[in-house]
């Protein structure tokens, strides 16, 4: 069935409800409740969320704002915790003791912080063992809920509260890593990167296969801090489409193996364009520093072509 | 509703709590300082603002056309009306008409 944005919205009430208490404006809400709203409305979930934003700010005692099982874990277990309660759940089934007609799914919610670093051992295993999982990265580029700490998924020249942009470092020194190649390299049936933008097509149709997909699955979705980022709070959807138009979060999947970039730009914008209303990167608009521009475009133009070839190559006739 | 007020014979075993979704209780819409105004006469029901609401404050019927604000929750971000493209919202400051 087509994607009718409309109708999945009135159709299927929300699972992530208001009365959370992200930041206005935060990138991560609108992605958490459309992952979910691809669930069947029949089908129930078990949520599991790692420490970081999401969770401490959407399950304030005695409040909750998810309408699934939810079970909040520790930093770094997010992926052993759901692949546990899958495999329970897996057995249960076995035994007959839950009904024939239901389904459960499973879904793990993390940060880029619970899931590049420190949740990364638990998620690896999870995935390896191939269990019938979702995990969500909401990657929002820094540890943003204890105070906008550099991360492993924080861009480099990015100023952090641990990579000050000064004389003597410019900003962050590293380059991001590359979560999703590393799901790839799990060899697991779907990874895919997306984000919010337009009517949210890319994001549902990709949480949908997620989802629907049996075994492990991973989804990486670039959701933006204006906190940590630096830019006025209603620019949110502006970032979004910058950021996959200058192809810094490039739009893609891998199924089974092979690369499919989802959304290509006719015209790739300069980069300057996505870091220029962020004040994380201000300081690279300074006489002098021209040249971490230069750095930043050839990183992000070198994983393009990177993923340009690594489509080509998958797909390859015999 | 459990609060820091509930005396300690009325609490739940554990002091668990049965409910599912029940932040709604929790109303966020004091944090608001701008407020956004529908304008429903230039509202064309292209579906741009709603997906985008980190607050779930703005209400779509099952005659999948939006309704207005819903203040008990809005946060007053700006997003919404950032992306419509009719003008159709418009960014008030709280306590001015």
């Amino acid at each position: 069935m087509a994607y009718n944005l409309k109708e999945v919205i009135a159709e299927k009430p929300s699972r992530f409800t208001a009365g959370h208490r992200m930041c206005a404006g935060c990138g991560a809400p609108a992605v958490a409740r459309m992952v979910l709203r691809a669930l069947k409305p029949e089908d129930h979930a078990v949520i599991a969320n790692a420490t970081g934003c999401m969770e401490v700010s959407s399950f304030i005692y005695p409040y909750t704002a998810w309408t699934d099982s939810y079970i909040h874990t520790a930093f770094e277990c997010a992926g052993a915790t759901c692949s546990g309660v899958e495999a329970a759940y897996k057995s249960l089934k076995r035994q007959g003791k839950l009904p024939e007609d239901k389904e459960t799914k499973f879904i793990a919610f993390g940060g880029d912080g619970g899931t590049y670093d420190i949740g990364l051992q638990s998620l690896s295993g999870a995935m390896e063992r191939g269990h019938d999982m979702v995990y969500v990265c909401y990657d929002n580029g820094a540890y943003m809920n204890t105070g906008i700490q550099r991360s492993s998924a924080t861009p480099r020249f990015a100023d952090t509260t641990t990579s000050p942009a000064g004389s003597v470092i410019p900003g962050k020194m590293q380059s991001r890593k590359d979560l999703s190649e590393i799901m790839v390299s799990h060899h697991i049936p779907y990874v895919a990167q997306s984000i919010a933008v337009n009517n949210f097509k890319d994001l549902y149709e990709k949480a949908e296969k997620a989802i629907y997909t049996k075994g492990p699955a991973f989804l990486n979705v670039l959701a933006p801090c204006p906190r940590g980022w630096g830019y006025p709070t209603d620019m949110l959807m502006e970032i979004n489409k910058l950021a996959v138009e200058t192809c810094y979060w490039p739009l893609y999947e891998v199924v089974d193996g092979k690369y499919k970039i989802t959304y290509k730009p006719a015209k790739k914008l300069p980069i300057e364009e996505f870091l220029k209303p962020q004040k994380r990167f201000k300081h690279m608009f300074k006489p002098g520093n021209e040249w971490m521009i230069e750095e930043f475009q050839q990183e992000v133009d070198k994983r393009w072509q990177d993923l340009l070839d690594l489509e080509a190559m998958t797909n390859k006739e015999n | 509703m459990i609060d820091k007020n509930t005396p300690a014979k009325d609490l739940t075993i554990g002091g668990n709590i049965y409910e599912a979704g029940n932040a709604r209780e929790f109303k966020t819409g004091d944090w608001r300082s701008i407020r956004p105004v529908y304008i429903s006469e230039k509202c064309k029901q292209c579906g741009l603002c709603f997906p985008v609401c980190p607050d779930d404050a703005i209400p779509v019927g099952k005659d999948q056309l939006r309704k207005d604000f819903n203040y008990d929750y809005c946060k007053g971000c700006g997003v919404c009306a950032k992306v419509c493209p009719f003008g159709a919202i418009e960014m008030k400051t709280e306590g001015e008409d």
